[in-house]
């Protein structure tokens, strides 16, 4: 175990925040983030996911592919291992936990095309080459960063919603020069850790 | 008649602009112009083989498992693609990083499969994913030369330079980050005060 497993964290929480370093999730970032609450749920469902399928593809990657030699077809797995755990995970709670389906229902398929499931499920084996431990730990910091992320954008936009703006600012222009404070703001964390 | 298939892409419902989906290529990989160049053509070639394949099979393939269904299609052309370019320009492939298998869930290629190809003959869907091509492609062409212009104060296309150095200073800034939501930001409120959206 030669990772430093602290390092991984402040790195996936500030230094590499995914959304606003990494420009990953940017579609749900921007389309959700108008309500607290929704922000909060999506951030929570993306958290599960994430942990959970960079820990199916790390273990695929390593136990099928590579032995096979077809790293090449990475890609064309991940994105079917992740869409086929979505599904599962959409039946299993819509059938035993209904209350948390209406809650999250309409949030779990849109995972499925959350470019940061996929990207982080990449990362573990192509760009880092994490061990399983790191992979796990890597996902479920990057899951918070990303919470993070979405939680201070929505608080941000439901206050700024409240003052006067200039028309040709509102909406999604807005949003995105206040993105680009907050990009400024964890441009700040660069320094730390080398 | 059938040309508005093609030319509402490029304006009207601009992916980016308008429908602001596909963001994640747009603001990343345009600190250059040269990488911009990259990622449309890559985005176009997935885009539209992947839904023509998808609009010829549109019969075929069952309502309940169509997404999955896509996903395999436009994963296949992702990683084709990932082929040719790592091929034929290394340099350019080491650029677009992870955007490159990430095309797979570009929001882009999976909506227009959804909402358009599946419904549609091969014909119509040609247009319209050519349309959305060009229109992606003018949008990140636009950003990448706004920010590499002020971030670096010159623009180098494959080792020629278009536009000479006539900033002395240029805003570092402009290529960090922060500059792709400030440029992206500006850019949506200009066209909004402008009227073009």
């Amino acid at each position: 175990m030669a990772e430093n497993l602290i390092g991984i964290v402040i790195s996936a929480v500030l230094i590499n925040n995914i959304v606003l370093t990494k420009f990953l999730g940017l579609c749900s970032f921007f389309g959700i983030s108008t309500k607290l609450r929704n922000s909060m749920m999506m951030g929570l469902a993306v958290i599960f996911v994430m942990v959970c399928s960079s820990i199916l593809t790390w273990i695929i990657y390593y136990s099928v592919l590579v032995p096979c030699g077809v790293q090449y077809l990475r890609i064309v797995v991940f994105i079917l291992v992740i869409a086929a755990f979505v599904q599962l995970v959409e039946m299993i709670i819509n059938k035993y936990l209904p209350d948390i389906y209406t809650a999250f229902g309409i949030y779990l398929p849109l995972i499925t095309v959350n470019c940061t499931i996929l990207a982080v499920a990449l990362i573990n084996v192509d760009v880092e080459a994490y061990s399983f431990i790191g992979s796990t730990v890597n996902a479920l910091a990057t899951g918070f960063g990303y919470l993070l992320a979405i939680l201070i954008m929505a608080g941000i936009r439901t206050r700024i919603d409240l003052y006067e703006q200039p028309e040709s600012l509102r909406g999604m222009p807005i949003a995105f020069i206040i993105a680009a404070i907050l990009a400024l703001a964890f441009q700040g964390f660069s320094g730390m850790g080398g | 008649m059938k040309l508005k298939e093609f030319t509402k892409g490029i304006i009207r419902q601009n992916p980016v602009l308008v429908l602001v989906i596909g963001l994640c290529p747009t603001l990343a990989i345009t600190t250059r112009v040269e990488n911009a160049i990259g990622m449309a053509a890559a985005l176009a070639f997935v885009l539209i083989s992947s839904n023509l394949l998808i609009s010829a099979m549109r019969n075929f393939i069952p309502r309940e498992v169509r997404i999955p269904a896509y996903i395999v299609v436009i994963a296949s052309f992702v990683t084709t693609i990932e082929f040719i370019i790592h091929g034929s320009s290394p340099a350019i492939y080491q650029q677009l990083g992870i955007f490159l298998p990430l095309i797979t869930v570009n929001c882009i290629v999976l909506g227009r499969a959804e909402a358009f190809a599946s419904k549609r003959p091969m014909k119509d869907t040609l247009l319209d994913t050519a349309g959305m091509s060009v229109g992606f492609a003018v949008i990140i062409f636009a950003i990448s030369a706004i920010r590499e212009f002020f971030g670096t104060g010159h623009i180098v296309i494959f080792g020629q330079e278009v536009v000479p150095k006539i900033l002395a200073s240029p805003a570092g800034g402009m290529i960090l980050p922060a500059g792709a939501f400030l440029t992206m930001g500006a850019l949506l409120a200009i066209l909004k005060r402008l009227k073009v959206l």
